[in-house]
């Protein structure tokens, strides 16, 4: 019998004057992993957008629980999206969509 | 519970307004303590100033100077002149000399390099030496890190590498701040405890780097201006009448 995949939700809240749409985030976050980590460590971090409201400007990503602080490090380290300079703060993290969800209150 | 610190915000001192959003973004991001990169002139009004925007947004300030010193005499009359007016001593090392002097005075609290002059960043054995032996920190600043992209940033990640890798060897200890100018370099303390993961930091060690290095260098020279401090270890608990105060 196979282990169950463990994974990690995490609650991100875009900082930046323009709307940011979400091929534009989505775009940026998968340009900072390759960056930093190349194709081999992006592979291992099994990223996935669950889900971004332009509106309020967040979104949740799931990634593999083992490749949490890779994820992490490259959400910090976008500076820019569209030539303008935006931030990434993550709110929270969970193991959970349900847990993230009632802690981060979204 | 941790208590998180960020010793270098370099907004514009003149621009209050800049000031309070970096101040309410740190405080929503997470630190209860920020130092302020402080010019050599500023007046004690404006450091009350700041305490009032520090205090409305629930955070502690500690007033904090970058000094660039060009030779070790520099260096050593702006310690004299300047020491007591700030909390926290910050040496930006642009030369070998100015580096070397900075790392065995004890009134340094504080050893920055440059990031972008890889030539220029001095921390190698023999100041990793000096520096413990003084007590001063190595400090890494965040922003350098997001700032830089390609190749700048693969040579700067090295270099942090074997920095840390030499403070480890040494006991010197090593502060992550964020060096940030603008809110948008700004980043909570785990997230820099991730990005510091990048040159060789545990996640441990960086959270210590994030709060209780920095509280300790803050505590120690609060402890040492104030009226009330004789020498390590030794203070005035109380004063007889009549006794002019310090």
């Amino acid at each position: 019998m196979s282990q169950r995949v463990r994974r990690r939700y995490l609650a991100l809240k875009v900082l930046s004057e323009q709307s940011i749409s979400k091929r534009d985030l989505v775009d940026a976050v998968w340009d900072a992993v390759l960056q930093i980590f190349g194709e081999c460590g992006a592979s291992q971090t099994n990223l996935n957008f669950i889900g971004y409201n332009q509106e309020k400007n967040w979104g949740i990503v799931r990634c593999s629980h083992s490749a949490l602080e890779l994820v992490r490090a490259s959400v910090a380290s976008v500076t820019e999206i569209n030539g303008k300079p935006v931030a990434i703060d993550v709110l929270g993290v969970s193991g959970t969509l349900k847990a993230l969800r009632k802690r981060v209150l979204l | 519970m941790r208590r998180f610190v960020d010793l270098h915000l370099q907004p514009s001192v003149k621009d209050a307004d800049q000031v309070e959003k970096m101040v309410s973004r740190s405080y929503k991001l997470g630190y209860r303590l920020v130092g302020i990169s402080l010019p050599l002139n500023t007046t004690r009004d404006k450091v009350r100033q700041l305490q009032g925007i520090c205090k409305n947004a629930g955070i502690d300030l500690v007033t904090r100077v970058d000094l660039t010193s060009r030779s070790p005499r520099q260096l050593l009359d702006e310690l004299r002149h300047f020491r007591r007016r700030f909390e926290v001593v910050s040496v930006v090392c642009a030369s070998k000399v100015v580096a070397r002097q900075a790392a065995k005075d004890r009134r340094v609290d504080l050893l920055s390099f440059p990031a972008t002059s890889f030539r220029g960043r001095f921390f190698d054995y023999a100041e990793a030496k000096l520096a413990s032996q003084a007590s001063s920190s190595l400090e890494v600043d965040v922003a350098s890190l997001l700032s830089l992209r390609g190749f700048s940033r693969i040579h700067f990640l090295s270099t942090l590498r074997k920095e840390v890798a030499i403070a480890k060897k040494f006991g010197v200890p090593v502060t992550i701040s964020s060096g940030a100018t603008n809110t948008y370099l700004m980043r909570g303390p785990y997230d820099c405890a991730s990005l510091a993961l990048l040159f060789g930091m545990a996640a441990p060690l960086a959270l210590r780097a994030l709060s209780e290095i920095p509280l300790t260098i803050v505590e120690r020279n609060r402890e040492k201006l104030s009226p009330d401090f004789v020498a390590p270890g030794i203070r005035i608990v109380r004063r007889k009448e009549g006794c002019p105060s310090a």
